[in-house]
């Protein structure tokens, strides 16, 4: 069975208990995905699946064939950081740091969603364009878990790369 | 996590034999591997659906028809939706994450299992869990649980939000079995009580897998749905309410209400329903309709306040759906 993961072929072939997560990690070396919870409720191990945000421990590597994964180490390098991980430097969107390849996969896509005029439960027109505010973010963040409390940086980061990308 | 057999299915029959072979359909996962990882669940077989042609919203009876592979995502985001059933998309982004619901499908959504904390610790009782262990619930930690429908054996609620709409909205689920025949059954109809079997959560038999869920044609008037919870994202309800209403003249001339977290299934009362039809909406009104509504309620100590709760959040639900100032 073969996947994508950041643009490369990938075969995988071991115990069909394997979550993604775990396959990511131990599997292809991709430790910048991280294991908080384990059960979805973190956001810590947050990927995108064909583009799409997922928790990546509540799913299994051989329910993927033909998927493509990106992960954190997709997104950016040391030399060329993705705009959200200059964001997130810039405001110091962490403290400890665990959470944050997370949140930057999440946002990346929230901003996707976003773009396709998906509404959140605190927008006040389920039709209408949503306006990005703070408590837009948070809501559409709260898969995201931060047990620093850096949420208010977090906010400012995403909402900075939101801005500049009109 | 038990090792397990896994099978990818590409056709709706071959999975609906696997399923009555022992297998457990996967679709979205997001609930089963949770419990697989505790071993609540275990099975030894998993067919993964999610090849199977049921990703679609369709129009079908002058509703639409919700194919049981479509995510929770995708179905808060479709504009027939959005527009014509807001109570529904409006649920659906009440509940989760939108990591979850973008892989949690209607069908497994509908199919959720309680969060009791007794049923996810393997080191207590639960019926449910365990027929025959007891219940850890009844004298314990209670907080979160029914107030309406419980029994001595099982006071667990139904978790989910999408549900509660769907039971105000008069929703069917389509099940095939393994046969390839297809039933339908009222939302309102599909979970159950816990009676003397809390360990089945639904009406679906051995074999059975659900296929889709049939919207009616769009009902119009006033769609709300409160959900009242310890945190204003990503928690379980206390107390839900999915309303329906249309108005004539100043009269009530429509209601269909749903109750969520209140109850081991999505509470729907037909007597609340009538008493508010035909009415004028008063204050005195949603009172008597809250004591109706309230009139067999059980409490369990650390549940108590749900019944204050959910009689509050039905005024709050009421006067805004009617337009009666506080």
């Amino acid at each position: 069975m073969k996947l994508s993961i950041n643009g490369e072929q990938r075969a995988f072939e071991g115990d069909t208990r394997t979550s993604l997560l775990d396959f990511l990690r131990r599997d292809c070396g991709l430790t910048g995905t991280k294991k908080g919870c384990d059960h979805g409720q973190c956001g810590a191990c947050t990927v995108l699946i064909n583009g799409v945000r997922i928790n990546s421990c509540l799913t299994l590597a051989v329910m993927h064939d033909g998927d493509e994964i990106t992960t954190i180490e997709g997104l950016g390098t040391m030399d060329q950081m993705h705009p959200l991980q200059a964001a997130f430097v810039s405001h110091d969107g962490y403290q400890c740091g665990y959470c944050t390849p997370g949140q930057i996969c999440s946002a990346k896509a929230m901003l996707d969603e976003l773009a396709g005029g998906w509404a959140s439960f605190v927008s006040s027109d389920l039709e209408g364009e949503v306006r990005l505010t703070r408590e837009e973010v948070a809501e559409r963040m709260s898969g995201n878990i931060c047990r620093c409390g850096a949420y208010p940086n977090i906010v400012d980061a995403i909402l900075e790369v939101a801005e500049s990308s009109k | 996590m038990r090792p397990f057999e896994y099978t990818r299915a590409d056709q709706v029959d071959s999975a609906a034999q696997m399923i009555r072979s022992g297998a457990r359909p996967i679709a979205g996962g997001t609930n089963l591997l949770d419990l697989m990882k505790l071993e609540i669940e275990t099975p030894s077989a998993l067919v993964d659906i999610n090849q199977l042609p049921l990703g679609r919203i369709e129009e079908a009876e002058g509703g639409l028809r919700i194919g049981a592979l479509v995510t929770n995502s995708d179905c808060a985001a479709d504009m027939r939706i959005r527009r014509d059933y807001p109570v529904l998309a409006r649920a659906i982004l009440g509940g989760a994450t939108f990591q979850l619901r973008n892989k949690a499908t209607t069908g497994g959504n509908l199919c959720q299992r309680t969060r009791c904390y007794y049923f996810y610790n393997v080191d207590q009782p639960c019926n449910k869990r365990e027929p025959g262990s007891g219940c850890g619930a009844i004298g314990g930690m209670n907080r979160i649980h029914a107030i309406l429908g419980s029994n001595e054996l099982c006071i667990a609620t139904y978790p989910g939000d999408m549900a509660v709409a769907l039971c105000a909205l008069g929703a069917e689920v389509e099940i095939m079995n393994a046969e390839g025949n297809t039933r339908r059954v009222p939302v309102r109809e599909f979970h159950r009580l816990p009676g003397d079997k809390p360990e089945k959560d639904n009406v679906l038999e051995p074999g059975e897998v659900i296929t889709g869920v049939l919207l009616p044609p769009p009902a119009g008037g006033t769609q709300i749905y409160r959900k009242v919870r310890d945190r204003s994202s990503y928690a379980f309800a206390l107390v839900s309410i999915a309303a329906v209403l249309s108005m004539e003249e100043g009269r009530i001339a429509s209601a269909s209400l749903a109750f969520g977290g209140i109850a081991h299934k999505p509470w729907h009362d037909s007597r609340v329903d009538r008493l508010l039809t035909g009415e004028l909406p008063t204050d005195a009104l949603f009172d008597q309709a809250a004591d109706l509504l309230l009139d067999s309620a059980r409490v369990w100590g650390f549940n108590d306040f749900k019944v204050p709760l959910t009689r509050r959040t039905l005024k709050a639900v009421l006067r805004e759906a009617t337009g009666v100032a506080a």
